[in-house]
């Protein structure tokens, strides 16, 4: 009990992260796809694995707008639980979908220009999700931050993966690229350290009255 | 670029649906009832209310003559391909009207209004007309036509449609000479249909046919299909059908079809010009600029089959674009 109530954060961050998946098999389980199944679950698959990668960058800019630490360690597991329903959408896709035939896959993917970008984000997680352990870190040094600087180029892959995808109406696939462009301009370091200055202005102001009254100083 | 090559299993030799025709012809109504459950049930989806309820519509002898009567008279298209199931087809639909989300579409569809209903034939015709919907399905002679429905999505379904060929009522208008085109236009009703409230889309719907494509044996106006009328997320009362091409072609709920002397824009035209342009037509060979169209998937089964080129229909309407550069005029 008093772990929970000190680590909540990380308790409900990662059941929020497995809860998509148990709610995919629940549905596949009693039948609840629609009539496409197999497109169903490449869309949730999908979806859920741009939610995660979108988490995972966000935990950085929360922590610097909010001064909120737990969130700090959710930064890898946010980008490792993206991997996985990456790999999940990728198996859909090649294994369910098109039964492993390599020749139309390969067509797909010279065709599909959305396939291509997908296909080169998951490329980059690869590594990424093999080297995010604190021996990797360790072994590479300053290499390991330089590689890991690699998952803003996959954000913007998925989000050109999600635009090329749709039909007509790019404005859901816009909102989400929007949202990764201020997650990544809050990383600049002058926009991070312009936001952190404003942070603490603003919780002395809270804490300033008080105690301004105590000493007199008007500041 | 390379040619897809359908593997040769999986094309039904003539001699052998031939003969499954002859087969189907000379069963008895007894025994058809059981393979249209066979299929059904591999179909899956349907309950033993639906099998009987299918069983029933089942005509005394079927044969292939007997497409004049409204009813699922077959289980399968001429290349043998088993029918999608009535419930896939009632809830899993393309129509933005309604909503953008498929299974959506059944709910919020439910209470359209589909009675009074009109459709004005005008243009450049010299016998412009307002056909009530009754007027309409008693004026044309209502035959059952199993089509392949291929949408632009990559998913395709086997639909027993009921319908008229559009040609017999444009040739009751009477173009004019200098009418080329035939412009489609949904009915609006933005009160009823909350996607028309959506200002994303240059609403209401529209689309266009060349005036021969129009007058091709194969273009219906479709009014029912499994031997019923139209339910509103089909485009009841009254929709295009147009095997050739993709679904998106195939406009539903229909007010108004002018005759016209140019080329009409579709709302698929304004909305994305380069990725939609006028014709359509199914083919494998030529991808669209965001997705390949050389493969599909069947609803009702697992895997993709490839894409056939006009949907199967080559041999019926490859002579409309003879010399035209199919991937020009996409």
């Amino acid at each position: 009990m008093a772990w929970l109530r000190a680590n909540w954060f990380l308790a409900l961050a990662h059941a929020g992260a497995w809860l998509p998946l148990g709610v995919l098999l629940w549905d596949v389980a009693r039948g609840a796809l629609s009539v496409n199944p197999i497109q169903d679950i490449t869309f949730r698959t999908g979806k859920f694995a741009l939610l995660m990668l979108m988490l995972s960058l966000a935990c950085t800019p929360v922590n610097t707008l909010t001064g909120f630490r737990p969130v700090l360690p959710m930064r890898k597991w946010f980008g490792l639980y993206a991997f996985l329903y990456a790999a999940l959408h990728f198996l859909v896709f090649s294994v369910l979908d098109f039964g492993l035939d390599w020749g139309l896959i390969q067509r797909e993917i010279v065709e599909k220009r959305y396939i291509l970008a997908g296909l080169a984000a998951l490329l980059i997680l690869i590594p990424l999700a093999i080297t995010s352990t604190k021996g990797w870190q360790r072994r590479l040094g300053k290499t390991w931050k330089r590689l890991h600087r690699f998952v803003y180029l996959a954000g913007v892959l998925v989000i050109l993966h999600y635009i090329w995808l749709v039909k007509a109406d790019v404005r859901e696939p816009a909102l989400w690229g929007g949202a990764l462009a201020i997650l990544l301009v809050l990383r600049i370091p002058r926009v991070r350290m312009a936001v952190s200055a404003w942070r603490r202005r603003a919780s002395a102001a809270k804490a300033g009255p008080a105690l301004g009254s105590s000493t007199g100083e008007a500041k | 670029m390379q040619m897809i090559k359908i593997r040769s299993s999986e094309i039904t030799p003539e001699h052998v649906y031939r003969a499954r025709r002859k087969f189907m012809k000379g069963i008895g109504a007894l025994a058809f009832g059981s393979v249209a459950s066979a299929v059904l049930t591999a179909c899956g989806g349907l309950g033993q209310d639906d099998l009987g309820r299918f069983a029933a519509m089942q005509p005394e002898t079927p044969t292939e003559g007997d497409a004049q009567q409204p009813s699922a008279g077959q289980t399968a298209d001429e290349l043998g391909d088993a029918l999608t199931s009535f419930e896939a087809i009632t809830t899993y639909n393309n129509f933005y009207e309604f909503s953008m989300n498929k299974e959506a579409v059944a709910r919020l569809a439910r209470d359209f209004t589909l009675s009074p209903w009109t459709v004005t034939v005008g243009g450049l015709v010299n016998n412009p007309k307002t056909y009530d919907i009754d007027d309409l399905r008693k004026r044309f002679p209502q035959q059952e036509r199993i089509y392949r429905l291929r949408c632009v999505e990559g998913w395709s379904m086997v639909i027993p449609w009921l319908g008229f060929p559009l040609g017999a009522l444009l040739r009751e208008v009477d173009p004019q000479s200098g009418a080329k085109y035939v412009r489609f236009e949904t009915v609006m009703r933005p009160q009823e249909m909350p996607g028309q409230r959506d200002p994303y889309f240059p609403w209401p719907y529209v689309e266009g046919l060349r005036l021969d494509e129009a007058m091709h044996d194969l273009t219906i106006l479709s009014t029912g299909l499994y031997g019923k009328q139209l339910l509103p997320q089909n485009g009841a009362p009254v929709r295009l059908v147009v095997p050739w091409k993709y679904g998106f072609k195939s406009i539903k709920s229909i007010v108004k079809i002018d005759l016209v002397a140019e080329q009409p824009t579709s709302l698929w035209m304004a909305s994305a010009p380069h990725e939609y342009g006028f014709y359509a037509n199914v083919n494998p060979d030529v991808p669209h600029p965001r997705w390949s169209q050389a493969t599909e998937r069947r609803i009702g089964e697992l895997g993709r089959r490839p894409t056939l080129k006009f949907n199967g229909y080559e041999e019926e309407v490859a002579a409309l674009y003879a010399g035209m550069d199919l991937r020009a005029n996409y």
